[in-house]
């Protein structure tokens, strides 16, 4: 099949969304693994007919599912995530210490280059590795040794919501945690640093030089330019030349700079996108309007992209996982809301339709490219 | 061979009835019954309880012959009619959520 392949993960299954290249007409399957809570769904790069889904519930736990026919049919794998040696404790809302206890796993993202190795980030936070699979999984530790006690939950929980790899460099990874901040590593997952300078919350953490304890939202790359990172934070939009090494404003002439999500054009690599929200106490547009933001600047210059969206009395949330960008030759972009709708734009932003309107609330949305 | 009825979830994950039919090795207690469970269907494992600490999960309940076993030890005997086939063993979902 040549067109694109929506994964999206609802608060009450899996949905799977197919067009051709047009993105014009739509194909809905699912709900897959119905009820269960999907965090996210993932495609591997490698063998695009390989597909993750993490699957979890209140009541029973994680499950992940492998998908090795484009989501035709789908098969348990492993789920059992052991932190490595003894936990140890992170800091808990009082301040107090708290056990690591893992909740679910956020996030999936097939390696770039191997196709039996899948890395998942976790609540509590912490990152794991699979390389057969996902039938077993082991953490890199290393990761909670950088000052992991000193990690504390964010509203939604301490969770590994983000994991970007550089498709140059295969060791080299940058993952996002709330309330902990950014951690890049250049060996693969074994070592970790913090990549927070210049993130400045002053409220919330008043020391500007503090390592950790950074809320940020999401991060992205374009491939072509591993060393520029975007970040979305709780309040600012971020930029980095360094590969985070330092970090500086980009909000620029935003409504808000709070938000969740941030993307970058597949064939612009100064375009990115963000999706204003109104306030951390207001998780919803500003003005009822719902208008993704792009900038061809890589930031501070922003435009507002309204077309074919709601512009009066919308009131849904987009979350951080749940915008994706395709690589056709007209860049599609992709959002999905709290309030069950997932919208395409064929032509870089410039216009937008709903594919459905209807779904449960949309945690997270991916995108496959199929040749 | 002792019945398990299992609660909808289950069911669709295990690719199984309501009702499964396990063989318990060994004393027939809680723990052996879902080890039983776990090892003719290990998709389940994780979901009744915990794989690290072994823990039941919270909103996970066990019943047999109307009474509530999930907070017995998990080497408690399990019923005879249980054991007899008389009566299923029931893994529950716990009404909670709203």
């Amino acid at each position: 099949m040549s067109g694109v392949r929506l994964l999206v993960g609802t608060r009450k299954g899996a949905f799977i969304l197919t067009s051709d290249k047009k993105r014009k007409k739509w194909k809905v399957s699912g709900p897959h693994f119905a009820g269960w809570e999907i965090y996210h769904m993932n495609g591997s790069a490698v063998n695009p007919n390989r597909l993750y889904a993490s699957q979890s519930s209140g009541w029973f736990g994680q499950i992940i599912q492998r998908s090795d026919d484009g989501g035709e049919t789908w098969e348990p794998v492993g789920n059992q995530f052991a932190y490595e040696g003894t936990p140890g404790t992170h800091m808990w809302y009082d301040g107090t210490q708290h056990p690591w206890e893992f909740k679910r796993v956020w996030l999936l993202a097939p390696s770039l280059t191997e196709a039996d190795t899948v890395y998942a980030g976790v609540e509590d936070a912490a990152m794991f590795k699979s390389t057969d699979g996902g039938q077993t999984w082991h953490e890199l530790a290393g990761l909670r040794e950088v000052k992991g006690n000193l990690w504390q939950p964010g509203a939604g929980g301490m969770c590994l919501h983000t994991i970007v790899q550089d498709s140059n460099n295969p060791k080299r990874m940058f993952i996002a945690i709330s309330a902990a901040g950014a951690f890049r590593t250049e060996d693969g997952g074994v070592s970790w640093a913090p990549i927070n300078n210049g993130l400045n919350s002053p409220f919330e953490l008043p020391d500007a030089e503090a390592e950790v304890g950074h809320c940020v939202h999401n991060i992205a790359m374009h491939p072509s330019r591993p060393n520029v990172l975007f970040m979305q934070k709780h309040w600012d939009v971020m930029r980095s030349e360094d590969a985070g090494g330092s970090w500086h404003e980009v909000s620029g002439d935003l409504p808000s700079d709070f938000g969740f999500p941030i993307a970058v054009h597949a064939h612009e690599p100064e375009t990115i996108y963000v999706v204003p929200i109104k306030s951390d106490s207001e998780h919803f547009p500003p003005d009822g309007k719902l208008r993704v933001y792009r900038s061809r600047t890589g930031g501070n210059d922003w435009e507002a992209l309204t077309k074919g969206l709601p512009q009066e009395d919308c009131y849904v949330n987009i979350l951080r996982s749940a915008m994706a960008v395709d690589t056709l030759d007209s860049c599609g972009i992709y959002f999905g809301t709290t309030g069950g709708q997932v919208y395409v734009s064929s032509d870089s932003g410039d216009s937008w339709m709903p594919i459905v309107s209807n779904l449960p609330a949309v945690l997270s949305v991916e995108v496959q490219t199929l040749k | 061979m002792i019945r398990v009825v299992l609660p909808y979830h289950l069911q669709n994950l295990a690719r199984t009835g309501r009702e499964v039919e396990i063989s318990v090795e060994g004393e027939p207690t809680i723990r052996s019954v879902v080890e039983a469970l776990e090892r003719t269907y290990p998709m389940l494992r994780g979901t009744i309880r915990d794989q690290v600490t072994g823990q039941r999960r919270d909103f996970v309940r066990f019943f047999a012959c109307g009474q509530d076993w999930s907070l017995e030890p998990w080497e408690t005997s399990i019923p005879a009619a249980v054991l007899e086939g008389r009566e299923p063993f029931r893994v529950v979902g716990a009404m909670s959520g709203g």
